[in-house]
């Protein structure tokens, strides 16, 4: 076979060929560290094999940030690049390839890990759960996720990289117009951790129907479970979707069927629309545990109880509904005629109805509280105002004939960074603050987060405040350059600066996370802020891998608040019995590699190695079906002394 | 806090410096009734969403401030309100009433927008097939019996429809002065009816990614008077090459070109809008995209393909 290494590694252009570099001096000098200081077992048995949800989450969350720097980085090339015109830093097939990977990525493997990673780390214990339903499969899910977003990641170095935007329209994304392998990337590597996310759905549906503590009705749940178990109810709905659409999209590249194709008589439409069927839940699917967490935060830091919470859930099922009614207001100019624009017109401006109540309950959350200016607050605080920019504009966008003005243009980027950077992002970082300490043991510095808060704020607006002026000026997205007459540049360099700001900002955080693991007091209170409301607050800092003691009789709406109140006891020790636990395994992190290995051989279109690959998952589930663990056994003593680590706490009990 | 304040002004001050300047925006610089209809619900659309803008950051900015926390109210304890349902339905309906005046606008222009306006319903309109390839624009006049590539004269004062349809991958039609965008679509057509109330050059382009050359893909619109357009038309016939299939088909292969002028159309060979039938198959040519990275199979026959291709100008910039 005749082997051309020059296309199976792209490493001709400088910027490729260093990163290569970067890349394997980092690897060996990861291996190299771990040897060095006898840490494999350690990562082994401790994380990669952990059914712990605690651990899967800060996986999850490790993976997420490790994404936002990668789709960082994107994002500072496509900014340098567009920063002044006729640039040549980039050809514009490298600049394709670029922001197809950075929406690729900060989507599925940024913003979805994250969120995810939240969710097992919180969800059981505002339930009063001791793990998730299933916490084997919760492994697998991170292992799919995280075999996906590698495959994906290889992708600019191994074979070619996906440019066809993270939205990888057919035709284009067909064989008749990138005929290269670089586009099957996409179709795999995101089907793959469509299983993932497909997981994590049902593992928490079930776990907050069916886990929850004694007394805890569906109404009495805190507001980030509520938007948990409604997300876990669009992703069963979407996710098939796309599942799907993607599998015919795969089909046609690899297999040469012809679902979206120009020629036999493909629908390339219809790609369109099975994607934003998916893609507009999508949304939804991340930003609902967003308003989740501001809830929470907010709720907090004014030292009041959530305003106005049974509207604020139904205005999340009443956005979750909508939010599969709204998809052609992403083409409303592909010609679908008045009707139809009109009548997905109204869906889409219904969804501001839901969305202002969730704001006005916010701010009368506020209203006669006592809002204290932490960490977690300052992002929830500024969320308010980047998620309006992102909500009053995503109205204009919603009329339809108006949107044919803005469709495709940088009016559109922005609006969309406003609610995904400033909604999802901001509440992510806001959550990062807010619950660090109660899993780690000390708080996030405050002076060096101040920096990080203000520096991202500043960039952010500075980013993404010209971009609605841009697109309004005639500049269309994707560009990968422009001429000097357009006059857009001086707007365009603002915007980079903005982006250098944001870098700033993230590097100060990812500092902080070092200088705090060293410096930072070490702290035991269960109620690391003071004013904690909901039962994670109610179980020892750092949280023990039982989670509860006891589990919890719920008999209020923030349960921890009202034992506070009431002087009832968090423990009564004298419950205490031996707690059953999960063990280990090893199976999650063998299917997440046999599903990377099938992969990569349909990426590379060895159809019949590929398929006959598919056995390899399967023997990892056959495996598990032989496998008699019924876990192990945490011993009374041991928990009674970790629960009286913190006595001084029950000082709660006299007032 | 005096700093969340600051930062406040300071992105107000901001925006308002670019609102003030935002009457050279080209989408607020209309050239014709359709694209007027636009900026008029635009200017509405943004009315609306200031006042919500402005109550609700009155709203936040005077909550953080009166509530902060002050070492004097170290021992508030705050009332815990479950809510209230007046309040919760006032909110609920402000909205909504908002949405409607909203959408009673965008309602009537969706429907204007399809059809030539009022005003000029009794004049001939000119038909122009609008075809866009990567990475060009291909203008047919089928009753000047003309072909124009990557700009199109049209009259002022007169309705032009065009007939856009795509001969690859999914593009979208834009001449923000004139109208919004649509999308042409290879084996579809849509229709688009636009006047032009000035004369001048307009800017086009493409707005839906195409690949490699996508940014390129512009065309401008010279809009003149009738009898500027009628000496136009003549001028063409008299100096302009006439098509041929060949090189027509030559034009299809992905490349940069500049503009172009020609006698006769492309639509007496094919039509790329058939909805039904397989007319781009054979003008396809996948071999033509050819970049970096590894070489997939490829599954269209290419023995079916109308032109043998030598590669195209697929690198040209």
């Amino acid at each position: 076979m005749d082997i051309k290494w020059d296309q199976i590694l792209i490493i001709e252009e400088p910027i490729m060929f260093w990163t290569f570099i970067g890349l394997i001096v980092s690897t060996i000098g990861l291996v190299a560290g771990l040897t060095y200081f006898k840490k494999w077992g350690w990562l082994w048995n401790e994380w990669l094999t952990s059914t712990d949800a605690k651990k899967v989450g800060i996986m999850y969350i490790t993976l997420g940030i490790v994404m936002l720097v990668r789709g960082g980085i994107d994002a500072l090339m496509m900014k340098y690049q567009t920063s002044v015109p006729e640039n040549t830093f980039l050809s514009a097939q490298h600049f394709n390839e670029v922001f197809s990977a950075h929406g690729t990525i900060m989507i599925f493997f940024m913003a979805m890990p994250v969120i995810f990673g939240i969710m097992n780390l919180i969800v059981p214990l505002q339930i009063g759960a001791r793990d998730v339903a299933f916490p084997k499969l919760n492994l697998l899910g991170f292992w799919i996720t995280a075999s996906a977003a590698i495959l994906y990641n290889i992708a600019f170095l191994v074979g070619g990289s996906p440019d066809a935007g993270w939205t990888s329209y057919f035709p284009l994304a067909g064989k008749e117009f990138t005929p290269g392998i670089g586009n099957n990337y996409y179709y795999i590597a995101i089907q793959i951790s469509g299983f993932g996310s497909m997981i994590v759905a049902i593992n928490f549906m079930v776990t907050i129907l069916k886990m929850r503590a004694p007394g805890m009705g569906l109404f009495k749940m805190p507001m980030f479970t509520w938007t948990t178990l409604i997300t876990c109810l669009i992703m069963i709905i979407a996710f098939p979707i796309f599942t799907i659409a993607l599998l015919a999209g795969m089909l046609d590249r690899i297999f040469g069927a012809h679902f979206f194709t120009v020629a036999d008589g493909g629908l390339d439409m219809m790609w369109a629309n099975l994607f934003w069927l998916w893609a507009h839940p999508e949304v939804y699917i991340v930003i609902l545990p967003a308003f989740g967490i501001i809830s929470e935060v907010v709720a907090t830091f004014s030292k009041k109880r959530l305003y106005g919470y049974h509207s604020m859930v139904w205005a999340v099922i009443v956005i979750s509904v909508f939010s599969l009614l709204v998809w052609v207001h992403h083409f409303y100019t592909m010609g679908v005629g008045p009707t139809v624009n009109s009548i997905f017109s109204i869906t889409t401006l219904a969804i501001a109805v839901p969305t202002g109540i969730k704001l006005f309950n916010w701010l009368f959350t506020m209203r006669k509280g006592r809002i204290v200016f932490e960490q977690p607050m300052l992002w929830a605080l500024a969320f308010i105002p980047t998620f309006l920019v992102g909500g009053v504009t995503g109205v204009m966008l919603g009329m339809a004939s108006a949107d044919f003005q803005y469709h495709n243009t940088l009016f559109l980027v922005a609006h969309f960074h406003y609610t995904l950077v400033g909604g999802v992002v901001y509440a992510v970082f806001a959550a990062f603050y807010y619950w660090w300490p109660k899993f780690f043991g000390f708080k996030l510095n405050h002076k060096l987060g101040n920096w990080h808060f203000w520096l991202f704020n500043i960039g952010f607006n500075l980013t993404f405040l010209p971009m609605f002026f841009l697109g309004l000026d005639g500049a269309a997205r994707r560009m990968y350059t422009y001429s000097a007459e357009t006059g857009f540049a001086p707007l365009y360099m603002l915007s980079f600066i903005g982006t250098l700001i944001i870098a700033a900002g993230v590097t100060i955080f990812v500092i902080n996370i070092v200088y705090s693991t060293l410096k930072e007091k070490r702290i035991t209170e269960r109620d690391v802020w003071g004013t904690g409301r909901t039962l994670e607050w109610m179980v020892p800092t750092p949280v023990p891998a039982y989670n509860f003691a006891v589990i919890p009789k719920v008999e209020a709406i923030d349960e921890f608040w009202h034992r506070k109140q009431t002087g009832k006891e968090f423990v009564n020790e004298k419950e205490i019995k031996d707690i059953h636990m999960p063990s280990h395994s090893w199976l999650p992190a063998y299917i997440g590699l046999a599903f990377f290995i099938s992969g990569f051989l349909f990426v590379w279109e060895f159809q019949a190695l590929a398929i006959a690959s598919l056995a390899l998952p399967f023997l990892g589930m056959a495996i598990n079906s032989f496998q008699y663990d019924d876990g192990f056994y945490i011993p009374a003593k041991e928990v009674i002394e970790t629960e009286r680590k913190d006595r001084g706490e029950q000082q709660w009990k006299a007032k | 806090m005096r700093k969340l304040k600051g930062l406040i002004l300071s992105v107000s001050l901001l925006m308002a410096l670019f609102v003030l300047s935002g009457c050279e925006l080209i989408i607020f610089d209309s050239a014709g009734p359709q694209a007027q209809i636009l900026t008029d619900l635009i200017n509405w659309s943004l009315v609306w969403i200031g006042i919500i803008f402005v109550v609700v950051l009155a709203l936040f900015i005077t909550f953080v401030w009166k509530y902060r926390a002050r070492p004097d109210n170290k021992d508030y304890m705050p009332p815990q309100e479950e809510g209230n349902k007046v309040i919760e339905i006032i909110w609920t309906l402000i909205p909504i009433i908002i949405v409607v005046i909203l959408l009673v606008p965008t309602v009537k222009s969706l429907y204007a927008l399809e059809e030539v306006p009022a005003e000029y319903a009794d004049e001939e309109p000119l038909v122009i097939h609008v075809t866009s390839a990567d990475w060009k624009w291909i203008f047919s006049y089928p009753e000047e019996n003309i072909e124009t590539i990557n700009y199109v004269t049209i009259p002022t004062n007169r309705p032009v429809i065009f007939k856009l349809t795509s001969a690859g991958t999914m593009q979208s039609f834009w001449i923000p002065q004139l109208a919004g965008q649509k999308y042409t679509m290879a084996n579809m057509e849509t229709e688009l009816p636009i006047v032009a109330e000035r004369e001048g050059e307009f800017f086009g382009r493409n707005t839906s990614f195409n690949g490699e050359g996508y940014r390129e893909m512009e065309f401008s619109v010279e809009a003149v008077s009738q009898e500027d357009f009628e000496k136009w038309v003549a001028e063409v016939h008299e100096y302009a090459d006439e098509l041929t299939e060949e090189e027509y088909y030559e034009k299809l292969q992905p490349s940069h070109l500049g503009r172009e002028t020609y006698v006769g159309t492309h639509l007496q060979w094919i039509n790329h809008a058939d909805h039904g039938g397989n007319a781009n198959e054979k003008i396809l040519n996948p071999e033509a995209y050819r970049g970096h990275g590894y070489p997939g199979k490829i599954f269209h026959d290419p023995e079916n393909a109308g032109q043998q291709h030598d590669g195209g100008d697929h690198s040209g910039h």
